[in-house]
């Protein structure tokens, strides 16, 4: 009889057929980025494009703290400690890189370019974009140390106490980080390239932020990484470890006793969370053009955790639409524009298919009549006075999470995606096992 | 050799002293119980067995090897699978996921579908659950839910930790059958049972765990004849 490990490897399939399934996500992240780039950037203006960049980097910080907080059931409270790791060593390679190879901390084109660039000082600097993208990937892989280093020790703690650590660990990062030199001027590129690359590594710009970094993140490098993050995690959701990640949320003794090695799989979780949360953080960094350790603190880790909650822990859909809602809620709070049409149209939609159904439905009329008058009322009485709205946006999104936690607890979408929840999934779902045959499908 | 050995067990809960130097042999092929009252030991012993505990002196040896300090998930794959008390399902996935779990260790795709298959025709009423979640089910199905998972693992030793707790006699009476039939497959299992009863009647060989201590060591028919047994846990005479 064969071993087990001969066994595993009998299982294992062949390399042509693991690279299409490898390489799609890379190639739909492409497609989506350049129509994201080419057509609906443009299309919209330059102001809500930003918002949407935003948002874009918001889905990723989200989704992989889902792995975290929703498949695993640890509570990290340090989410944006591993985006600044990731967007300060980004950062650093990219500006000090661009002065090492290019000469200048000013955005080059060329090679997989989308930021222009007509001037290049030498011929290396056409390949800005490639250095901006890799950094943004050395962001990754530091802040995946970070979280391994992290986890080693304290994911041996559980619930409050693993929050607690985790929440240390982002103010240290935050301490540290605002504890480094003055940066290195883009105008002084000589002084750059006279000091060596450690002291480089700790002139960051201490508590006012490492400023003036090249801008190259554009939508299109966004939303790439956008494709990839939720596929990964979907996938990785769907997979042996992420059974064992679901598995310790579930009930840690059982997990142990079906063969799962908890502090392994939860460091694992808590290095591939971190690893997004890096790239996020590069991209975050080079879209400003600046990235203050300060503006990373608990507060940012919190809006994190926010969006987790709201779409549900252990929805990736849920976590990546919470995400675009909380962006763009803000910025609609700016100027916001009358709801009670929306509110008539439900009012409508509701009262017409439920009168069709011959059940008809007072509760939901009325309750979406009340919000939208009252929603009207607030707007006018904020725009008779000349109140900006978004200020208090931290109050609403307080009364958003009472409310949820009222009325929906597990989140919008729970622990299930939004396409498992849609009417007929259950029924299409049994008849795809039906046809896989055998074993899944169980006789009545 | 026996096929579980093990010899002088001391486990400290900070500095509560649960056992004091317990001795057990399990014979390949056997069922042998370990009985007694609520805090005699006999959970604490078999979570020390099944590595979820360390123990702070003694010895344990699964078919020769030492095992006492290993972790968990390394026991698992020698071959000995715990069902733990209180049934401890994953309640949010699916009862399907659930048995999928079971074979975490393992990777012989062919083996566990047909494993998969003989556990479900042990337990019918788990094959008619298998699309809801595990959390939804009854408190019997939960527990033929979690000894159709631990047996997914294809282990040669079954811990099952009370697995009629809180069940009505009648499922009872389901589930004793299932573990006579486990064990007539080839399984050998080591039960722990407050229902002295239904303990004493399927097993081979029996234990009495009193505060920490084996106080009778038997064989089964022989323990639940005896005055004291018979007194003290079954409540006859």
């Amino acid at each position: 009889m064969p071993t087990l490990i001969e066994q595993a490897r009998s299982n294992k399939p062949a390399a042509a057929s693991i690279l299409p399934r490898a390489i799609w996500p890379l190639l739909v992240g492409l497609a989506i980025g350049a129509l994201m780039f080419y057509v609906i950037g443009p299309g919209m203006g330059d102001y809500p494009s930003k918002i949407v960049l935003i948002a874009g980097i918001n889905i990723i910080l989200a989704v992989s703290l889902t792995v975290v907080n929703g498949f695993t059931g640890q509570f990290s409270m340090g989410h944006a400690g591993f985006m600044a790791v990731g967007g300060y060593v980004a950062a650093t390679i990219t500006y000090y890189g661009s002065m090492k190879l290019f000469g200048s901390a000013d955005p080059a084109g060329g090679v997989l370019s989308f930021t222009g660039g007509a001037d290049k000082p030498t011929a290396l600097a056409r390949w800005g974009d490639a250095l901006f993208i890799g950094s943004c990937l050395m962001g990754g892989v530091g802040a995946a140390i970070a979280g391994y280093i992290v986890g080693l020790p304290s994911l041996r703690l559980r619930g409050d106490y693993l929050a607690i650590v985790t929440l240390g660990f982002g103010e240290i990062v935050r301490v540290l980080l605002q504890g480094t030199h003055e940066q290195i001027q883009p105008w002084r590129v000589e002084d750059a390239l006279a000091k060596p690359v450690y002291e480089l590594a700790i002139s960051l710009g201490g508590p006012k932020g490492f400023q003036l970094l090249p801008t190259y993140t554009t939508l299109f490098w966004v939303y790439l990484f956008v494709v990839v993050t939720l596929i990964i995690c979907y996938r990785v959701k769907n997979s042996s470890t992420g059974r064992a990640f679901l598995s310790i949320r579930e009930d840690e003794i059982a997990a142990q006793a079906m063969g799962v090695d908890i502090t392994k799989y939860k460091v694992r979780a808590f290095v591939l969370a971190a690893f997004f949360a890096g790239v996020a953080g590069g991209l975050y960094a080079m879209d400003i053009g600046a990235i203050n350790a300060g503006d990373l603190g608990f507060l940012k880790s919190f809006d994190i955790i926010i969006m987790v909650v709201l779409g549900g822990m252990g929805s990736i859909s849920g976590a990546a639409l919470a995400a675009i809602i909380l962006t763009i809620l803000p910025e609609l709070l700016r100027n916001p524009p009358p709801v009670w049409p929306v509110g008539l149209v439900l009012i409508a939609l509701i009262a017409g298919v439920s009168s069709y159904r011959k059940r008809f439905r007072w509760k939901p009329i009325i309750v979406i009549a009340i919000a939208s008058t009252l929603l009207e009322v607030g707007r006018q009485i904020a725009l008779s006075k000349g109140i900006n709205v978004a200020d208090f946006r931290l109050i609403l999104y307080a009364l958003l999470l009472i409310t949820m936690m009222l009325v929906r607890p597990q989140g919008i979408f729970g622990i299930h995606e939004i396409w498992e929840i849609l009417p007929g999934y259950a029924r299409r779902e049994a008849a795809r096992n039906g046809a896989r045959g055998g074993s899944q499908g169980g006789k009545p | 050799m026996p096929m579980l050995e093990v010899k002088g067990l001391n486990v400290h809960y900070g500095a509560i002293h649960a056992l004091h130097g317990i001795d057990i042999a399990v014979e390949q092929g056997q069922i042998v119980t370990l009985i007694g009252c609520n805090g005699a030991g006999k959970s604490t012993t078999l979570r020390t067995i099944s590595g979820l505990i360390r123990p702070s002196a003694g010895q344990i040896l699964f078919e020769g090897k030492p095992i006492s300090g290993m972790p968990a998930h390394q026991i698992v794959r020698l071959g000995l699978a715990q069902s733990p008390e209180g049934r401890g399902i994953f309640a949010n996935l699916t009862v399907a996921e659930n048995l999928d779990m079971g074979a975490f260790a393992r990777s012989d795709k062919a083996q566990i579908a047909k494993d998969r298959e003989h556990a479900l025709t042990l337990f019918p009423r788990v094959r008619e659950r298998l699309k809801q979640n595990a959390g939804t089910l009854s408190g019997g199905e939960q527990q033929m839910l979690a000894m159709a998972r631990a047996l997914m693992a294809r282990p040669r030793l079954l811990l099952l930790d009370e697995p009629s707790l809180g069940l009505a006699p009648q499922i009872v009476q389901t589930i004793f059958k299932i573990i006579r039939e486990i064990n007539r497959d080839g399984t050998t299992i080591l039960l722990v049972e407050q229902n002295a009863h239904m303990a004493l009647e399927v097993a081979h060989h029996a234990y009495v765990l009193e505060v920490g201590r084996i106080v009778m060591a038997d064989d089964a028919k022989k323990l639940a004849a005896s005055d004291e047994v018979r007194k003290a846990y079954l409540g006859i005479g």
